[in-house]
């Protein structure tokens, strides 16, 4: 039996990046906020110990800060036909947990979408036709555009110190920036970071072949940093150890190094960790939540009375959490009806691998986010007349890490093991080099979420199923791109180059992203997105669902910059629309 | 849905303190009109210069109502019930009782020990005290029988402090020093008298009384160094400017390093909270404070061998944070190069702080709070030792050598601490 708790303002589920920014921004408001984290504090100084951290045992390979699937995990399968069974280890995507979330574990890659991309279907019905999109896709567009969130944009990256060069200021071209870039108020906060011999040598090979190379928008800070909250971020080091790891130096931007050190102040915010929410809860109408009902580390099951219920969890537990508690109609792939679980999209990714006599990249100098990119194949940044897809993919040479248990580059052909394979590691590390191509990820009417059946999670609830393979337009896309990535690397001359396309079927068992994106998605039609352009459920209009679930599909880029971007503007909507005149903000 | 004007009620202490604390500050008066609220708020203000919430309240316990218990190397003293409760607080004391306790350290029920400053808030003026008290007597009185004098025999016995008192006890209100300026007072009033900073910083004698030739010249505590915070240039507070002192004392930070430890403390509760013309008046009395060591020593050779291991464990362990310049980063990483505490002639601080790691104070204005890890698991005796005599030797600093003896007692005391 559940014992209830005094009322809050604001329930919070998750704290992570969009958590951390709601509750900061709604305590400055003057609410009283609570938010209920499923998995353990963690500080830089207790947990991203500098004398430890750079474990890539520990950390990497044992994947120390993620979810265990025994606390949770969600079924798999490629399509309606098959059976989908439990995910018992992460492999393909990894969820992270605990204070801070994905924030703690990413890269760092911080780049805007296109304005074309939030006009997805629009823009490319304008410019070929509506004919042009192929019929498997249900890609759709956003209900707001780029400029509506330039500003957004422009919070989350003084925020978070983000390292990069403006490639448009105000619809001017600055030069070694993102030619294609929308437009933007003002530069990056930092420069970008220092480059290393690898990408310099990809942008020239990339310049020489007629592209636009730029350094890659970075989370890491380039220099010392003083955020628009006060708190200090020092110089990235270059150790190499970002995306699975916390930093240790106070360099990667995470909720720890940029938001809670000022939150945790707040006697009107509160965070209860290791408790899980089991559901929102809903009056007899349901067409309001009374709050939340959560399970703490012993066990004790509490009911959190709230007046607004923010769900800021990972992409798939939001939708889960819709899905258990009943909010919206979940979607039904055989009719098409329903919206919770609908248009659940992925990234798509392929590359280029080149092994190089005589060079040395001294790949271990690195950090999440450096690198020099192009992006003159990604989105609609090109033209799509003639070719047999829509959507694009930037192509990046990206130096994140060359960690020793791991990066072990071996040209095709050489054994697993022995004292063949030591030699083949020992002369290609140094040597050798890879071209990313990381596409969108185009929604179709088959690949969805719902709650699976069969299999349960440990509080008795249907654990998330999840339905997809890659649309046959994504896998068209990306070969066209990886080809791109070829004839670039023939420029570079290396010695051989090594191409890996992408095909079907999707697995979830190598790792390729944690970019899981949609299943309750934004948009201006309540028969087809599960919340409005400020993130509030057309359903109950005091429950807001934020971050990357809101996606309608993805584009070719990663998500968190958007994410922290949606949630500046859902913080903005509810702090100067919402607490005026609570209610649905968009009329249904 | 209720929206709590927190922000602004969160400053009106603050505000208030500025106000005030900004008029002359009323002197020499006898009667004081105890609901004032003038008054009152400048006693709250007064009271927070004092940092009386520090030892007067229990981890976790009421404010003011006492409990924090106090090692001294005499014995346990635990901090009294000051709040208004008339059996097991002040609250059945008269004024006179409360300025003779503050003055003179004798309270109702017998002598106070000097873990109570006396020897310091003598020099606060009547008024301030009054003032102090009536602030203290619109606390809720909470009703918590403490014992504070837990000292063993001979300690114990109140009447010893009278001889203690004949050896080590100045009494008298502070008298200004009509050739330096107004503001030069002001800062030794608060320094020498409620901000007793002798406490923590001057060198004790045997018997625990000041030594006070070498005020404010650094002492030991609580397994730290309290650092020399006179204008000495190699190990005081020399090259601080006047704004770097006055930055630290109000945010907790500034370019060259972050508080930690019983300072940490003492910013939270008292230095953050006061006007800036009071942390200036404090940083210009700093500033002229003289020192009787001058003298820099010899550095340590570059090729001695605990320099050479020393540098190595630096490259491998620190740099990554404090740079191989030993600059760190302006508010986030202390800088190394230049430092008082790294050179002090007691290492205590620095064995420390590598053992068991420290974390900044978050205020307000610079709330990061930024940690460093312990080394304890990862680095020997020798190794601390050889490391930190490199930091001491290293980018002009220069000090005398840390023994893995020194780094072997102190990692000692702090486990049987834990």
């Amino acid at each position: 039996m559940a014992r209830k708790l005094p009322r809050k303002d604001v329930v919070i589920v998750g704290l992570g990046w969009t958590g951390s920014i709601l509750a900061n921004e709604l305590t400055d408001e003057g609410l009283d906020v609570v938010a209920i984290e499923r998995g353990p504090w963690r500080n830089t100084a207790t947990d991203f110990n500098v004398g430890y951290m750079q474990d890539e045992l520990r950390y990497a390979i044992r994947k120390d800060l993620f979810l265990r699937p025994a606390q949770s995990t969600l079924t798999f399968r490629n399509n309606v036909e098959q059976e989908a069974l439990p995910i018992r280890e992460f492999g393909s995507f990894l969820p992270g947990n605990g204070v801070g979330g994905a924030g703690v574990h990413w890269n760092g890659q911080t780049w805007r979408f296109l304005p074309s991309d939030f006009r997805c279907r629009s823009h490319l019905s304008e410019r070929y036709g509506e004919k042009f999109i192929p019929d498997e896709l249900t890609i759709q567009d956003w209900g707001v555009t780029y400029e509506e969130m330039e500003p957004y944009y422009d919070k989350f990256e003084y925020l978070a110190g983000v390292s990069g060069k403006a490639g448009n200021i105000n619809g001017k071209r600055q030069d070694g920036g993102n030619p294609f870039e929308g437009a933007r108020a003002r530069d990056y906060p930092l420069p970008p970071l220092d480059m290393t011999y690898g990408p310099k040598l990809f942008a020239e090979g990339a310049r020489e072949a007629g592209y636009h190379p730029f350094p890659q928008p970075a989370a890491n800070a380039s220099r010392s940093y003083t955020n628009t909250l006060g708190v200090e971020m020092g110089a990235c080091s270059y150790c190499g150890f970002c995306e699975r790891f916390g930093c240790a130096n106070y360099s990667k931007a995470s909720p720890q190094t940029t938001i809670l050190p000022v939150l945790m102040r707040k006697p009107n915010f509160e965070c209860r960790t290791n408790s899980e929410v089991v559901r929102i809860n809903l009056d007899r109408s349901g067409k309001r939540a009374t709050g939340v009902t959560y399970v703490d580390a012993q066990g004790q099951e509490w009911e959190q009375p709230g007046d607004l219920v923010l769900v800021c969890a990972f992409i798939l537990f939001n939708v889960h959490m819709l899905l258990v508690s009943g909010i919206g109609k979940p979607y039904d792939p055989k009719t098409a009806t329903g919206t919770v679980g609908r248009n659940y999209t992925y990234q798509t990714y392929a590359g280029v691998e080149m092994f190089f006599d005589n060079k040395n990249f001294n790949p271990f100098i690195a950090t999440g986010a450096i690198g020099q990119c192009i992006d003159d194949f990604n989105g609609d940044n090109f033209d799509h007349s003639g070719l047999d897809f829509v959507g694009g993919a930037g192509i990046m040479c990206a130096s994140t890490n060359a960690r020793p248990i791991a990066t072990r580059p071996t040209p095709p052909g050489t054994p697993r093991w022995g004292s063949t394979w030591k030699k083949a590691t020992t002369d290609n590390y140094l040597s050798s080099l890879y071209l990313n191509a990381q596409g969108g990820s185009y929604a179709t009417r088959g690949n969805y979420l719902d709650l699976d059946p069969t299999y349960k999670d440990r509080l008795g609830r249907p654990l998330l199923r999840m339905t997809f393979d890659f649309p046959d337009n994504d896998i068209r896309m990306i070969s066209y791109v990886t080809r791109k990535a070829e004839e670039i690397a023939k420029v570079m001359t290396p010695r051989q180059i090594v191409p890996h396309y992408r095909t079907k079927p999707y697995s979830v068992v190598p790792y390729q992203s944690t970019h899981n994106i949609g299943g309750a998605i934004m948009g201006s039609d309540p028969k087809t997105s599960v919340v409005n352009k400020y993130l509030q459920s057309w359903d109950v209009p005091n429950v807001f669902v934020i971050g990357a679930s809101a996606f309608p599909q993805n584009a070719g880029y990663n998500p968190t910059d958007t994410v922290g971007a949606l949630a500046y503007k859902a913080a903005d909507a509810i702090r100067n629309l919402y607490l005026k005149n609570e209610g649905p903000l968009v009329p249904a | 849905m209720k929206r709590n004007p927190a922000p602004f009620t969160a400053l009106l202490p603050l505000a208030m303190a500025a106000i005030f604390s900004a008029a002359a500050p009323a002197r020499g008066q006898g009667a004081t009109d105890s609901q004032s609220f003038e008054i009152i708020e400048r006693g709250r203000y007064l009271a927070t210069a004092g940092d009386c919430v520090a030892c007067h309240t229990a981890p976790g316990g009421k404010p003011y109502a006492g409990g924090l218990a106090l090692e001294t190397p005499f014995g346990k003293l635990v901090g009294a019930n000051i709040t208004p409760d008339r059996e097991t607080g002040i609250g059945a004391w008269t004024d006179d009782q409360f300025v003779q306790a503050m003055q003179e350290g004798i309270a109702p029920r017998g002598h106070l020990y000097p873990a109570m400053p006396y020897p310091a808030f003598t020099k606060v003026s009547r008024a301030d005290l009054l003032a102090i008290r009536a602030f203290l007597n619109t606390l809720e009185p909470v009703k918590n029988p403490i014992e504070p004098n837990q000292l063993p025999f001979p300690f114990n016995i109140r009447a010893s402090m009278l001889a203690w008192n004949a050896l080590n006890f100045t009494p008298g209100e502070f008298k200004p020093d009509p050739g330096k300026p107004a503001e030069w007072n002001r800062g030794a009033y608060l320094v020498e008298g409620l901000g007793h900073c002798g406490t923590c910083h001057t060198p004790k004698t045997i018997l625990g009384g000041d030594k006070n030739a070498d005020s404010l010249q650094g002492a030991v505590l609580q397994s730290w160094f309290a650092p020399d915070i006179t204008n000495a240039m190699h190990k005081g507070l020399g090259g601080w400017s006047q704004e770097d002192i006055v930055q630290y004392l109000k945010t907790g930070a500034n370019q060259f390093t972050i508080a930690s430890g019983p300072m940490a403390d003492a910013i939270t509760n008292s230095t953050s909270k006061l006007s800036d013309p009071d942390l200036k008046a404090i940083a210009t009395y700093l500033k002229d404070m003289p020192s009787n060591a001058n003298t820099t020593p010899v550095p340590v050779a570059a090729d001695d061998k605990r320099m050479v291991a020393g540098q190595a464990i630096y490259k491998d362990t620190c740099n990554a944070c404090h740079l191989d310049s030993g600059a760190g980063t302006s508010h986030l990483f202390p800088t190394l190069a230049g430092s008082a505490v790294v050179q002090s002639d007691n290492p205590t601080t620095l064995i420390r702080v590598v053992l068991q790691g420290t974390q900044g104070v978050a205020t307000a204005a610079a709330p990061t709070a930024p940690a460093m890890p312990s080394f304890a698991w990862r680095l020997n005796d020798e190794q601390v030792a050889s490391l930190l005599t490199y930091v001491r030797n290293s980018w002009g600093n220069a000090a005398a050598p840390v023994s893995a003896a020194d780094v072997k007692t102190l990692r000692e005391s702090l486990a049987s601490a834990e």
